[in-house]
């Protein structure tokens, strides 16, 4: 039995040791991989943010996991903390319901954690949240047909994501803000999953039904490609404007070649994950608070300020 | 091809009664058609718009890359294989096809050659992959299940990596070229329908009119009587899961000049779309029966609810998954009298 308590004191202090030895700070990162457009932004923003912050801070150690489901993001950060004894977290869960208890088991055993964009069900399992604008993501767009259409009027068709509170509250507020000017009309609002390939048959769909059509919100850009090539093949010269979202490269590249189909983008950055991570790591080296909300506006890209929002190394 | 299955026939002796069945039968037998063409009636009476040739051709043309996969499919499910891949498998397809297309635009040049070359690759891809399928199965004797569940990890995660989680995309120059294999069409007929024509025709053939189709339907009805019988099995087998891998080529052949590009979605949930079309076209998931005109209606059925759904407003949009899975229960359901 001694031998066994004395063991269990030799592993424990062979835990602490290191912690004890520097004053590191070790930050973990958990994030989900690269499964579409949007997700592998984040991959590449956040190694970039580790680049640049471990340059910046010596101490500062930054490990970048990515999960592929909630299953084994929540297994992923329990290795952070036992494995590489991490200070703080910032962490994109895949699902907000299945990862807040494991979160706030984390951060009741004394680490930092920063949650982004997909929040969890208890704000309480978070010390801080940074986040994109969904509604004004949604409202930014609305605002932009008012101003295009708000006189002459317009038949718009709108592609949704996938089913999810992110798309609602979009969609919701893109209809309040569309609602400001009479003469818009949604026509109909269907699911293109945030997928090249649905958002070109729904867009299909869309053009046999209704034979003037003025506008699409397609509310992302990946769909906005597949709406786009449904054009093509139709030959249908109605549409004045596809409006994407989120800030692909190449539909950056557009806005600044003055594309006349895709004008103007609105952001929703994978960037901010390189933000999550950089204002953590602050408040931890120099010991400030950080901010409890914070909020990533989604801004309108025009010509104007497109080179600030294009990134041509990142695979989104 | 349909025997009178001996379990079918009464017991009790009612000579009468069995012309009426054997009327029954062949009614049944005919679900998948009776299906489609009352999805049809439906269709055109929520929107007289579904008629139209443009719309028509617009759900024959997204039915060929399904049905194309599916009629390869049918042969597999006839031998009493599965395989789970062929999505994952037709993106991987796709990336590459697309990489290799760039790399040899900066040599060769944007034009016929490069394309045909690309065209190839993507057969030869599709092939080594049945192969080796088709190999692992039979030589390695592990289940078709899980060999195929194993690459649609394995194929889908090699793209992903590929495209570092974004997309591939096409040069301009090569898919302007490209262009017109999809977007084209030969007297006034989209040139994937013309395919997915063709490719249905000669899988019937050879399914139905061939010495390679009957062993593929008695390998499926009975193995160990096909082993007896001196048919070379294996051979068979391997050469089934090639004949997908070429479909899947082919469908993705036609496919990438579509959007001209591929990402970690493309092809999601394929597999399912064509096992779905082949067993709603009556052939049986054990094996051993089956038909390729009952295929293509079951692709052609699939697409049809989905365009359907997307030309009307009286389903709430969340429902759409549900009102699929009704239509594939109630087809099943027409023909199960056959089994």
């Amino acid at each position: 039995m001694t031998h066994l308590t004395r063991l269990t004191a030799l592993s424990l202090f062979l835990a602490a040791s290191p912690a004890l030895a520097q004053a590191k700070q070790i930050i973990g990162v958990s994030i989900p991989s690269a499964d579409h457009g949007w997700t592998a932004g984040v991959v590449y923003h956040a190694n970039q943010a580790k680049a640049m912050l471990e340059k910046m801070y010596p101490n500062v150690q930054i490990i970048v996991k990515t999960a592929k489901d909630s299953n084994e993001q929540a297994n992923q950060i329990q290795d952070l903390l036992t494995v590489n004894k991490i200070n703080a977290l910032v962490i994109l869960p895949q699902e907000s319901a299945p990862l807040t208890r494991p979160v706030a088991a984390l951060k009741a055993k004394g680490v930092f954690v920063t949650v982004v964009d997909r929040g969890l069900t208890d704000p309480k399992a978070q010390d801080a949240y940074v986040a994109g604008d969904n509604t004004a993501f949604g409202r930014v767009a609305g605002e932009y047909f008012v101003k295009q259409f708000g006189s002459g009027g317009a038949n718009v068709v709108v592609l949704r994501g996938i089913p999810t509170v992110i798309d609602n509250q979009r969609v919701d507020a893109f209809k309040a803000a569309v609602a400001k000017s009479p003469s818009i009309k949604i026509l109909d609002a269907k699911f293109g999953n945030w997928n090249r390939d649905d958002a070109f048959k729904v867009m299909q769909d869309y053009l046999t039904r209704f034979p003037k059509i003025d506008a699409v919100w397609a509310s992302d850009d990946d769909m906005a490609v597949g709406v786009i090539k449904a054009l093509e093949q139709a030959k249908r010269t109605d549409v004045k404007l596809v409006l994407g979202g989120a800030g692909m490269k190449e539909a950056i590249k557009k806005v600044m070649d003055g594309d006349k189909l895709m004008p103007v983008d609105v952001t929703y950055p994978p960037s901010m994950i390189a933000d999550a991570i950089r204002l953590t790591v602050e408040s931890r080296v120099k010991g400030t608070p950080m901010k409890a909300t914070t909020l990533i506006p989604s801004v309108l890209v025009t010509p104007a300020n497109a080179k600030d929002y294009y990134f041509p190394n990142s695979p989104f | 091809m349909s025997q009178p299955d001996p379990r079918a026939v009464p017991s009790g002796p009612a000579p009468a009664a069995a012309p009426a069945r054997a009327v029954l039968t062949r009614v049944a037998s005919l679900g998948p058609l009776l299906g489609l063409l009352a999805l049809m009636v439906v269709a055109t009476l929520l929107n007289h718009d579904f008629l139209t040739v443009a719309n028509l051709s617009n759900v024959l043309t997204r039915a060929a890359f399904s049905g194309i996969i599916a009629v390869g499919m049918t042969f597999v499910i006839i031998s009493g294989g599965i395989d789970l891949s062929v999505g994952s498998m037709a993106a991987l397809i796709a990336g590459s096809m697309i990489l290799i297309m760039n790399a040899l635009s900066t040599t060769l040049g944007p034009g016929v050659l490069t394309i045909a070359l690309g065209m190839l690759a993507a057969l030869a891809i599709g092939a080594l992959a049945g192969l080796f399928h088709g190999t692992v199965i039979t030589r390695g004797r592990i289940e078709p299940f899980i060999v195929t569940l194993g690459t649609l990890g394995i194929y889908r995660a090699v793209l992903t990596y590929l495209a570092q989680g974004g997309a591939i995309s096409l040069d301009q120059g090569v898919g302007d070229r490209y262009g017109p294999v999809y977007y084209g069409s030969v007297l006034g007929i989209p040139i994937p329908i013309l395919v997915f024509t063709a490719v249905a025709l000669l899988g019937g053939l050879i399914l139905n009119r061939t010495r390679y189709g009957r062993y593929v339907q008695a390998i499926g009805s009975s193995e160990q009587v096909a082993r007896y019988a001196a048919i070379d099995v294996t051979g068979i087998k391997i050469l089934t899961y090639v004949l997908l891998g070429v479909c899947v080529g082919l469908a993705t052949i036609l496919y990438v000049p579509r959007l001209g590009s591929a990402t970690p979605s493309t092809g999601l949930l394929w597999e399912l779309e064509a096992i779905a079309a082949v067993i709603i076209g009556g052939t049986a998931l054990k094996g051993g029966s089956g038909r390729i005109w009952g295929t293509v209606v079951g692709a052609i059925l699939l697409v049809t609810i989905e365009n359907v759904l997307n030309l009307t407003n009286i389903i709430s949009v969340y429902l759409n998954a549900a009102v699929t899975g009704f239509v594939i229960i109630g087809v099943a359901f027409f023909q199960r009298g056959r089994r």
